[in-house]
This record gives structure tokens, sequence and C-alpha cells, in this order.
């Protein structure tokens, strides 16, 4: 699955992101190749998500290169983005439906908004996508009737109208039971071999995405800390990822937030 | 709620909003009767114009004939200049008399034309040959009647 | 303290620079308002049609006030005759904008911050921008027109039935002629004077309204909170906008004159 050839549809090279004086990455390089399902893994607040919003042009590298199809982020104007961005998916953490709309219009938004393709033709490619994650039943539904999972798979086929080539998923196990977590996993993995796409997708959720990713990056305090497919991650020595894949307390990644000395606080010295 | 359902509420919405307007501007305001498509300029002076402001109205015989545009002051021989904006529609002679006007005890003023007997008629720019007769202010009528009450009081007591 | 104040004064002025560069791009992005109308027409629906009722209302409510407090006062003077002037032109000069105005913002202003807000707060506007489609220009700008296109039309209802309220107070209740109602106002109102400058004024009143309503909606703190406060937010500031902007067009409009 994880044949490298040709260019890298995604390629990051010595990327650098600061908000204001804070610098959350710290020299990224990352490539990923047509049919890979990719994961970039980390914990809280470790600039995962932040990478995600440069590859989909949200943000604006400080320094480094944004390749996105071999055009380079960085460089492009407004609507060169658009254009770019016609042929990316993304699906938000909470799914992000349009509230004042039914399930059948979400998923229309963007044929509507992109195409001028008659109503019946939109109609039928809307089935076939809601059909794709199991909910064409639930097409009359207003966002407000469905449950978390549910939401999180209209969020996907409206992230999937447009058959993009590159699709990214912002936690997309957050909040969800057993079950649904299940169902987003392989509608990932099934959706991005039916479309020949690539998929980024970003998580804390170790056993779920080892299971249906093929290659895993490890962020931590704005650099790649490791990487390697899931057989070498699970079998890796590296101390932040068995600390991170075992779900352990203490290791590379403290407990507690650096402060000052214990003893110094309940002296009443510290502040 | 569906597209065609919408799109009537907005259009009564918006018939009934034209409506209103139409209704102040016929109704309340006076564009039906009282706008002048066509004016001609003339000036007329005056020693003293009491109240009257820009836009007063002009009415002869009763009827109104057009609009105050400017008020000026001539200081080189120490008058009024009222600048009128008539109806092409009436004319006058040029020897027309402006007068000073008000309605009622406490209306508002306006200027009245009484036509005179010239045979040329007023043209565009011209300034009327006499000159308007004044405002009649209040105090002065006030004193001059009092002045006279005290001057003819003691005779016919004594 | 000082530094306090300091800090809010760049703070707002910094606001201030947002707020007319996001009037910029808006106008910019506003061309799909008109070309895909649907989106515009719906956004009339629900700032015009929605406000209908309250507007309609309030405009009778204000309309048999005014009548009644005007005859009282008239009538001191024996010119009750002059009420039609007097409820004509206070309410086509300030209080049909204004009162309309005022209430456009608490009823469709703040609705449409809180509509914009949630749409942020709960990433649907995100979502659009990356699915290639500009919030500023599927949101935003039909918002905001929608509100322009609404609030004089509002303003107007709202004259027109004040002016029938003064009327069945004065006329059908208290018996002032009917004839000396009509003509005496007709005599004193000046369509392009007073009344268009009205329309002018709630025109006006319509983009303030409007522009701090989705301002407030698409740049307040995505949570909760920051929802709940940018609507307080947008009928305060759209309160004081319309007061400030009332005062400086009253002196321009009405300066020196009658």
């Amino acid at each position: 699955m994880s044949q490298q050839t040709g260019e890298a549809l995604v390629s990051l090279r010595d990327v650098r992101f600061a908000y204001g004086e804070r610098e959350v990455l710290r020299g990224i390089d990352l490539s990923i190749h047509r049919g890979q399902v990719v994961a970039i893994m980390g914990g809280s607040g470790c600039g995962k998500t932040t990478l995600l919003r440069l590859i989909g042009g949200q943000l604006r590298a400080s320094a480094g290169d944004v390749r996105v199809a071999g055009k380079s982020l960085n460089r492009l104007d407004t609507a060169g983005l658009y254009a770019l961005r016609r042929r990316m998916g993304m699906l938000f953490q909470f799914g992000a439906l349009f509230t004042d709309m039914s399930v059948f219009d979400n998923v229309a938004f963007p044929l509507r908004e992109h195409s001028d393709l008659p109503e019946a033709m939109i109609r039928d490619l809307v089935l076939m996508k809601l059909q794709a994650v199991g909910l064409r039943g639930a097409q009359a539904l207003m966002p407000a009737e469905l449950s978390g999972g549910m939401a999180r798979r209209v969020a996907l086929a409206r992230a999937i109208a447009l058959d993009p080539m590159l699709i990214m998923y912002d936690e997309p196990f957050a909040g969800l039971d057993p079950i649904s977590l299940g169902v987003i996993g392989q509608l990932i993995r099934r959706l991005n071999d039916a479309l020949g796409a690539a998929s980024i997708m970003v998580t804390h959720d170790v056993h779920e995405s080892l299971g249906i990713v093929d290659y895993v990056y490890f962020v931590s305090e704005g650099r790649i800390v490791a990487q390697g497919t899931p057989d070498e991650i699970r079998a890796s020595q590296d101390a932040f990822v068995h600390q991170f894949v075992h779900a352990e307390i203490d290791g590379p990644v403290p407990f507690h937030v650096p402060a000052a000395p214990m003893a110094e606080a309940l002296m009443g010295r510290a502040s | 709620m569906s597209r065609t359902t919408l799109d009537l509420w907005v259009g009564f919405f918006v018939l009934i909003g034209a409506a209103a307007l139409l209704f102040l501007a016929l109704k309340v305001g006076n564009l039906s009767a009282a706008s002048f498509a066509d004016t001609y300029a003339v000036d007329v002076r005056f020693s003293n114009i009491g109240g009257i402001k820009v836009r007063a109205p002009v009415k002869s015989a009763g009827v109104v004939v057009g609009r105050v545009t400017a008020i000026e002051y001539d200081n080189t021989r120490f008058e009024a200049v009222v600048k009128l904006a008539l109806d092409t529609r009436y004319e006058f002679p040029r020897d027309t008399i402006a007068e000073i006007l008000t309605s009622g005890l406490l209306g508002e003023q306006y200027i009245g034309l009484e036509p005179g007997g010239d045979a040329r008629m007023l043209a565009d720019g011209e300034t009327l040959k006499l000159r308007g007769q004044s405002a009649v202010v209040l105090e002065k009528l006030i004193s001059q009647f009092l002045f006279n009450k005290a001057g003819e009081s003691p005779t016919p007591q004594q | 303290m000082i530094r306090r104040i300091g800090a809010a004064a760049v703070d707002w002025v910094w606001r201030l620079g947002f707020a007319a560069r996001f009037m910029f791009l808006l106008l910019r992005y506003s061309g799909q308002s008109v070309s895909r109308l649907h989106l515009t027409i719906r956004e009339i629906y629900f700032s015009g049609v929605l406000s209908l009722l309250i507007i309609l209302v309030s405009g009778l409510f204000v309309g048999l006030v005014l009548g009644l407090q005007g005859y009282e006062t008239l009538q001191r003077y024996g010119s009750s005759e002059a009420l039609g002037v007097l409820v004509a032109l206070s309410l086509t000069r300030e209080l049909g904008p204004v009162v309309a105005a005022l209430l456009f913002a608490s009823r469709a202003g703040s609705a449409v911050t809180a509509e914009i807000g949630l749409m942020k707060t709960t990433e649907q506007l995100k979502a659009m921008d990356m699915m290639a489609v500009n919030p500023l220009a599927r949101v935003v700008a039909p918002r905001f027109w929608g509100g322009v296109i609404s609030m004089p039309l509002l303003a107007a209802l709202f004259s027109a039935m004040g002016i029938l309220g003064g009327w069945l107070i004065g006329v059908v209740f208290i018996g002032v002629d009917d004839g000396a109602f009509w003509s005496q106002m007709q005599a004193a109102v000046d369509f392009r004077y007073d009344i268009l400058n009205g329309v002018i004024k709630s025109v006006v009143f319509g983009v303030a309204v409007s522009l701090i309503a989705v301002f407030e909606g698409y740049d307040c703190v995505p949570t909760a909170e920051g929802v709940s406060r940018a609507i307080t937010r947008t009928v305060v500031s759209s309160a004081l906008a319309i007061l400030a902007l009332d005062f400086v067009l009253t002196s321009f409009m009405f300066r020196g004159q009658s």
C-alpha cells in the first residue's frame, strides 16, 4: 500500500510556525503519497492540528515549504488556494455540519457551490455518497437529530462529495463510542482506497489508528520525534513512542507541568 | 419552509413596504400636490422678511404656485433678497406685488403674490419691479397701537 | 488603571481597523448576493418578514401615544388640527427611522450575530472555507444585504402604521376634523425634505446595524460565552450607533431650517 512512487502529494520541508511569540512547529519534514493513509500523532497541544491547518492552507508557515500537488502553498493567492481546496476534503473534529440544512443539503452543498450540474444529477451523486457512509436513509434529517457518530459520517460524505485527492481528518475518533469509532476507522480506509486519494489524520487514538494507517508520524514539541509503519511503531523502543503507545503516565512527557519545587510553593514564595 | 413560500413572503413584505412608502409620499407628504417639475426663478426685495424660511410656500389667490429657494441679504441696499422658484405653468405680470402673510394667527408664514396689470410677464432670473410688502411685525404693531392709544387717550375723557 | 484604559483603547482602535477592513472585504465579495439572489431573499425573509409583526405593532402603539400626547398639548393652544402635522413630522423625520432601527437591531441584528457566531463556534465557517467557498460571500454578505434592504421598508411601515395610529386616536376617538388632519399634514410635510430624508436615515441605520451584526458575529470569541457577549455587543453598539448617527444626520439634513 505504501509504495513510494513518483512525487509526493503532500510534502513539508523544514516547516516552522509560530503564533506570535509562541513557536508551535520547529522544523517539520514529512511527505505523503497517493494511496496512503497517514496518521500524525502526539499529545494534546503538540502542534498536530496546526500542521493540518498548514496543509489545508488555513495558516501560512513562517518558514519552510508546504507543497500540495506540486504547488507551494506559501506562494498561492486566494484564488489559487481555493482551486486547490476543491480537490481537498476535510473532516472537522465535530463534523461542522451546516445546522440550518438537512443531511442531504449538507452533502449537496459543495456540489451546488462548485458545479452547474442539474439537480437530478446532484441528487444521484449525493445519494451515492450517503450510501457509501451508510446513511442514505437519514437524508431528510437535520443535523441536530443525528448522533455524534452519524454526524461525523455525514461530514465525511460531504468531505468526499467532490472526489478529493487529499482528505484530512481532525481528530476523527474524538468522543465516539467504540462501535462508531470502528465504523469511522473502516470508512476512512475504504474511502481512501476507493478514491485513490491520500488521507492525513490527526489523532491521539493509537490503537484504532494503528490498525488502519500505512505510516505514522509522532510529533512532540513541534518536532517529529518518531516515524514508521504501524509494525515499526509497535516494536519501537523509543522512549516517547513507548510511553504514547502504552499510555504510561510518566516518561519523556512529564506528568507535571514544569514548576518550582513543591516545597517552595508551600512556603508561599513562588507564585 | 420551501423556497417558494419564502419567496412569496418576501414578495409580500417588499410590496407592503413599497405601499407604505407610497402612502407616505402621496397621502402624508405633498409629492402629489406641490412638487413642481419645471420652475423659473424670480427675485423679490423686502425691507423685512419676518419669519419666512427657505421652502416656504408662495401662493397666489391661495393656490401654491412656488416655493422660496434662498434668502440673501443685499449689503449695498440693506434689503433682503428672496429667491422664488415659480411653476412654469403660472405666469405673472412684472408689476406683481409680493407680500409676506401668515396663515392664521399662529400659522406658518408664506409669500403671497398679488398680480398687477403690466402686459409683460416675468421671465426667468428677473426681479419683481416693486419691492415686496414687508412682514407685519407683531411687536411694532403692538407698540404702534399703544403709542396711538397713549396719544389719543387724554382727549375723550377730559 | 491608566494602563488598562490604554490597552482597552488600543484594542478598540484595533477592532475598528479590522471592522473597516472587514467592510471592504464584505463589499468586495458581495457579488454573489446579487448573482444568487435567493440567498439574499432568504435573509430578507429572516430579517425583514420576521420583524414585521413587532414593527407594525410598535408603530401602531407609538402612533397612538403620539396622538394622545400631541392632542393634549396642542389643544391648549387651540390648534388641535395640527395633530396630523405633529404626528407625521415626528414619525417620518425621527421616530420612524430611529425606533424601527432600534427594534430591528434587537430583533434581527441579534439573530444574525447569533447565527454567524454559532456557525463560527461550530467550525461551520472554517469548513466552508475549506470547501473553497468563501464564508464572507456565502454567509455574511447575504445577511448584510438582507438587512440593508429590509430596514428602509420596515421604517416606512413603522411610520405609516404610526400615522394611522395617530389618525385613529385623533380623528376616530377624539374627533379632530378629518380633512384638517390630512390637509395640514400634507401642507407641512415635504416629500423631499421630510420623507426622503427619513428614508435616507433608515438606509444609513440599516447599513450600520447590519454591519455591526455581521461583524460581531464574525469576530466573536468562538465559545458559547463569546457568542452571547457578541449578541449583547450587537444590541448595545447598534443602539449607540443609531442614536449617534441620527444626531449627525439630523444636523446635516435639518440645519437651520424650518
